[in-house]
C-alpha cells in the first residue's frame, strides 16, 4: 500500500508550545505528539528541534532510543504481548507464536488491512496473572490463544461498526 | 443508608474484568432498587481472587471472589448486601484470609482497604501523620530518624537510604530534587505498581518527607509508560493532594513547599538505572552516566538529587509516624524492616506478600503460593527480575535477606519471584536473558552492547549441541568480561541469570552432537 500519512501540524505545534517551557521537555513533547497523532511525524522533528534549541539529530536520537516512540503510523489498534519471564512461565511463547500466525505478521508489523499492529512489550506488571496483553490503555490477563482470537475478533468488528 | 461495595481498580483487577463486574453490580442493584455506594479501591494483592468484591457490614467487611459476571445475580440472591456467606464465592472477612494474616504489612497496610485517591480515607487510616510530624522537625532530625530505621533502598541495590539523604542534605545548592524511580521494569514485580494504584498518597507523603529532609522543593515521579492505570490514579491523587494543600506552596501552613509531577518513560528498561533515568528526565537518550559523581551530588540538571525507589519512599510515612526504631524492629541482621515480595509466573496463588526479612524462599512459594498454576512440579525460581538468578530446588531454603542471597550468588533485587514448572527449558531462559540485554542495552559500553549479541549466538550453538564444552567455556569468559567491564548493572548482571541457569540446571544442557564419540553413540 502506498500512502502518504497525513498529520495535523497545527495540533503538533500546539503540543510543542504547551510543553516546551518545562524542564526536560522533550519526552513530554514526544508523548504529547504521539498521543495526538499516533506517531511522531518525521517532518515534525525540525519544529521540535527549533522550539527546544537543539539539533534535529539530537531529537531523532532520542526518538530512536525509546521503544515506545514510532515514526510511522500504526494500525488502528496497537496490540502488545508481554514477552517477559513471568508471562513466559505461563505460556506467552506459545501465545506469541499463535498471534503472529493468526495475524500473519511479525512483531512491529501491521496487518495488510491496517487494523492491527503487533508489538512486544517487556512487562506490564500483571505478572501474577499472565500471559498479559495490552490494547491501548487496557491490560488483559490470562490470555490464552482462544482468548486472543476473541479479542482480535472484537477489535476488528468494532471497526466495521465505526465505518 | 447505602451499602458500600468495594470493587478494585488496579491493573490486575481490571485485567481480570473488574470494570465489567463493577458495572454489572450497579446494574443489578438498580434493577433490585438496592441502595449501594460503589467504591473503587485498590487490590489487597491477592491476585488469584481478583476481582475480589467486598461489602461493608456492621460486622466489618466481607469478601467474595474471584467474582465473574455470571455470579452477580446469584450473589445478590444469596445476600451479598448483607455480607452473607451462603454463596460459594464468599471468602469471609478479608483480613482473616490466611494469606493476609501471615504477612507483616507495614507498607501495604492500607492497600485494598481505602479509596486510593481519597485524602479523607487516607487520613482515617493513619495517613499524613508522618508528614505532620516531619513538618515540625529539622531536616537533620528527619534524616536521623531514617538512619535509625535501617531502611535500605528497595529498588534492588539496597543502599542505606539515610546515608544517601545525608549526602544530599550536606550539599549546598539553589535547587535540589527528589526523584522517584517508578520504572518498575523487572518482570515478576508489581509492588511499586500496587503502591501507586492502591495507596498513592503514601508515595506522595513519602516524597514530601524526603523533600523536607534534604531541602528539595521539586519532585518527579518517573513512571514507566507500560503502567497506564498507575498513571491515571497517581495523577488523580496528586490533584487531590494539591487541592487540600498537602502539596504545593506553604504545605498545611508550614511555610514549606514541595511540588510534584509525574513524568512518563517511553519503554526502555535501562531507564530504571538511576543515572539513565536522570538523563531521560532531562529529555535525552537514556544513556548510563559514569559514577562518580554520585547523583546525590550531581544529579538531575546537575543538582543534588535523591533518587529512590517507590517502596523506599513508601516506607517513610510509617518510619516518621511510628519512629525509625519501630521499623528497625522488623527483619534480621542488616536487612531491617519488611520487603514486599511478589509471587508471579506459574503460581497458583500469585500476589503481594509483605514479610519481614528472614523467611525462606520455600516458605514463600509453597506456603503462600500454593504450588504451580499448571499443577506440574515446581522446577526453577527466578528471583530479582531479569537480572536475577535462577535457583533450583536445593537452594530454596535460603533465608530471604540481602546477605544470605549474596552468599549463594543471587540477589533479592526488588523482591520479584517468578516460578517455572518442569516444562521450562533453562537454556532457553539463558538465551532470553542475553536477548533481553540486546534489546535493552543503552549501547554506551561494549561488553553490554556487543557481549549480549555474542552471548545469544554462543548459547544458540550450545543449544544446538555444537561443541558444547568449548562453547560453555567461551560463554563463561564472555560473562566474566561483561561482569568486569560493563558500566552498569545491565551488562554486569545479565550473566547472573545466564550462568545460574546453566550451573543449577546442567541436565538441560544438550549433549554434544559434534564430537565423533557422541556421533557413534547416536
Amino acid at each position: 500500500m502506498n500512502h502518504t500519512p497525513s498529520w495535523d501540524s497545527k495540533a503538533v505545534l500546539e503540543v510543542i508550545n504547551d510543553l516546551k517551557h518545562k524542564p526536560g521537555a522533550l519526552l513530554p513533547i514526544l508523548h504529547g505528539i504521539q498521543d495526538s497523532q499516533g506517531y511522531i511525524p518525521p517532518a515534525a522533528v525540525p519544529q521540535i528541534a527549533e522550539a527546544l534549541q537543539q539539533t534535529a539529530a539530537e531529537i531523532h536520537g532520542v526518538i530512536s532510543f525509546y521503544h515506545h516512540f514510532r515514526t510511522n503510523p500504526p494500525g488502528r489498534q496497537v496490540v502488545q504481548i508481554c514477552r517477559a519471564e513471568a508471562c513466559q512461565a505461563v505460556g506467552s511463547r506459545q501465545l506469541e507464536a499463535h498471534a503472529k500466525e493468526q495475524l500473519g505478521i511479525d512483531y512491529h508489523g501491521t496487518t495488510p488491512d491496517q487494523e492491527i499492529t503487533l508489538e512486544p512489550v517487556y512487562c506490564l506488571g500483571n505478572c501474577a496473572c499472565g500471559p498479559s496483553v495490552r490494547v491501548d490503555d487496557h491490560i488483559i490477563g490470562r490470555v490464552t490463544p482462544e482468548k486472543f482470537d476473541a479479542l482480535v475478533e472484537e477489535l476488528t468488528t468494532q471497526a466495521v461498526e465505526v465505518m | 443508608m447505602a451499602t458500600k461495595i468495594y470493587v478494585p481498580r488496579d491493573t490486575t483487577s481490571l485485567a481480570l474484568g473488574a470494570d465489567e463486574v463493577a458495572a454489572a453490580i450497579q446494574a443489578e442493584a438498580a434493577k433490585r432498587e438496592a441502595n449501594i455506594e460503589l467504591v473503587r479501591n485498590g487490590s489487597r494483592g491477592l491476585f488469584w481472587l481478583e476481582p475480589m468484591v467486598e461489602v461493608e457490614t456492621t460486622n466489618g467487611r466481607v469478601a467474595y471472589g474471584p467474582v465473574e459476571l455470571k455470579d452477580i445475580p446469584a450473589l445478590f440472591d444469596s445476600g451479598l448486601l448483607e455480607g452473607s456467606d451462603r454463596h460459594p464465592k464468599a471468602l469471609g472477612k478479608p483480613e482473616e484470609l490466611p494469606y493476609l494474616q501471615k504477612q507483616q504489612r507495614l507498607t501495604f497496610a492500607r492497600a485494598g482497604i481505602i479509596d486510593p485517591v481519597s485524602l479523607d480515607d487516607y487520613k482515617a487510616h493513619n495517613g499524613f501523620k508522618g508528614l505532620r510530624k516531619s513538618l515540625d522537625l529539622s531536616a537533620q532530625a528527619i534524616v536521623d530518624e531514617v538512619k535509625t530505621s535501617g531502611l535500605r533502598g528497595r529498588g534492588g541495590a539496597a543502599f542505606p537510604t539515610g546515608i544517601k539523604w545525608q549526602t544530599v542534605l550536606d550539599c549546598e545548592a539553589e535547587q535540589k530534587y527528589i526523584v522517584c524511580n517508578a520504572d518498575e521494569g523487572d518482570s515478576g514485580t508489581f509492588a511499586d505498581r500496587l503502591v501507586m494504584e492502591a495507596d498513592p498518597l503514601m508515595l506522595i507523603e513519602g516524597m514530601t518527607i524526603a523533600g523536607l529532609a534534604v531541602g528539595a522543593t521539586q519532585g518527579y515521579i518517573y513512571l514507566r509508560e507500560e503502567y497506564p492505570v498507575a498513571h491515571q490514579i497517581l495523577n488523580e491523587a496528586i490533584d487531590n493532594a494539591y487541592k487540600a494543600n498537602h502539596l504545593g506552596k506553604n504545605i498545611l501552613g508550614s511555610g514549606k513547599h514541595f511540588e510534584l509531577e509525574v513524568r512518563l518513560g517511553a519503554a526502555a528498561y535501562i531507564c530504571g538505572e538511576e543515572t539513565s533515568l536522570l538523563e531521560s528526565l532531562e529529555g535525552k537518550r537514556g544513556l548510563v552516566r559514569a559514577k562518580p559523581p554520585l547523583p546525590a551530588i550531581v544529579g538531575l540538571f546537575g543538582q543534588p538529587t535523591v533518587v529512590n525507589n517507590v517502596l523506599s519512599f513508601a516506607a517513610l510515612p510509617f518510619i516518621m509516624s511510628q519512629g525509625g526504631q519501630a521499623y528497625a524492629d522488623y527483619g534480621m541482621g542488616r536487612s531491617r524492616g519488611t520487603l514486599p515480595f511478589q509471587l508471579a509466573g506459574n503460581i497458583k496463588q500469585g500476589g503481594l506478600v509483605e514479610l519481614a526479612f528472614g523467611a525462606t524462599l520455600r516458605e514463600l512459594v509453597e506456603g503462600f503460593g500454593g504450588g504451580t498454576l499448571s499443577r506440574r512440579p515446581m522446577h526453577a525460581i527466578q528471583i530479582g527480575g531479569p537480572l536475577g538468578a535462577y535457583l533450583s530446588e536445593r537452594l530454596w531454603d535460603t533465608p530471604l535477606d540481602y546477605e544470605a542471597f549474596a552468599a549463594i550468588g543471587a540477589g533479592l533485587g526488588h523482591g520479584g519471584v517468578v516460578v517455572f514448572d518442569d516444562s521450562v527449558d533453562m537454556t532457553e531462559q539463558a538465551r532470553f536473558s542475553m536477548e533481553f540485554c540486546v534489546a535493552e542495552s543503552c549501547g554506551k559500553c561494549t561488553p553490554c552492547r556487543i557481549g549480549s549479541t555474542r552471548g545469544v549466538e554462543v548459547i544458540d550453538r550450545i543449544r544446538a549441541g555444537s561443541n558444547v564444552a568449548t562453547n560453555l567455556e567461551l560463554l563463561n569468559e564472555l560473562c566474566e568480561t561483561m561482569i568486569d567491564g560493563s558500566l552498569c548493572a545491565m551488562g554486569s548482571m545479565t550473566p547472573i541469570p545466564v550462568q545460574s541457569a546453566l550451573k543449577h540446571f546442567p541436565e538441560d544442557i544438550p549433549a554434544d552432537t559434534t564430537s565423533t564419540h557422541n556421533a557413534e553413540v547416536c
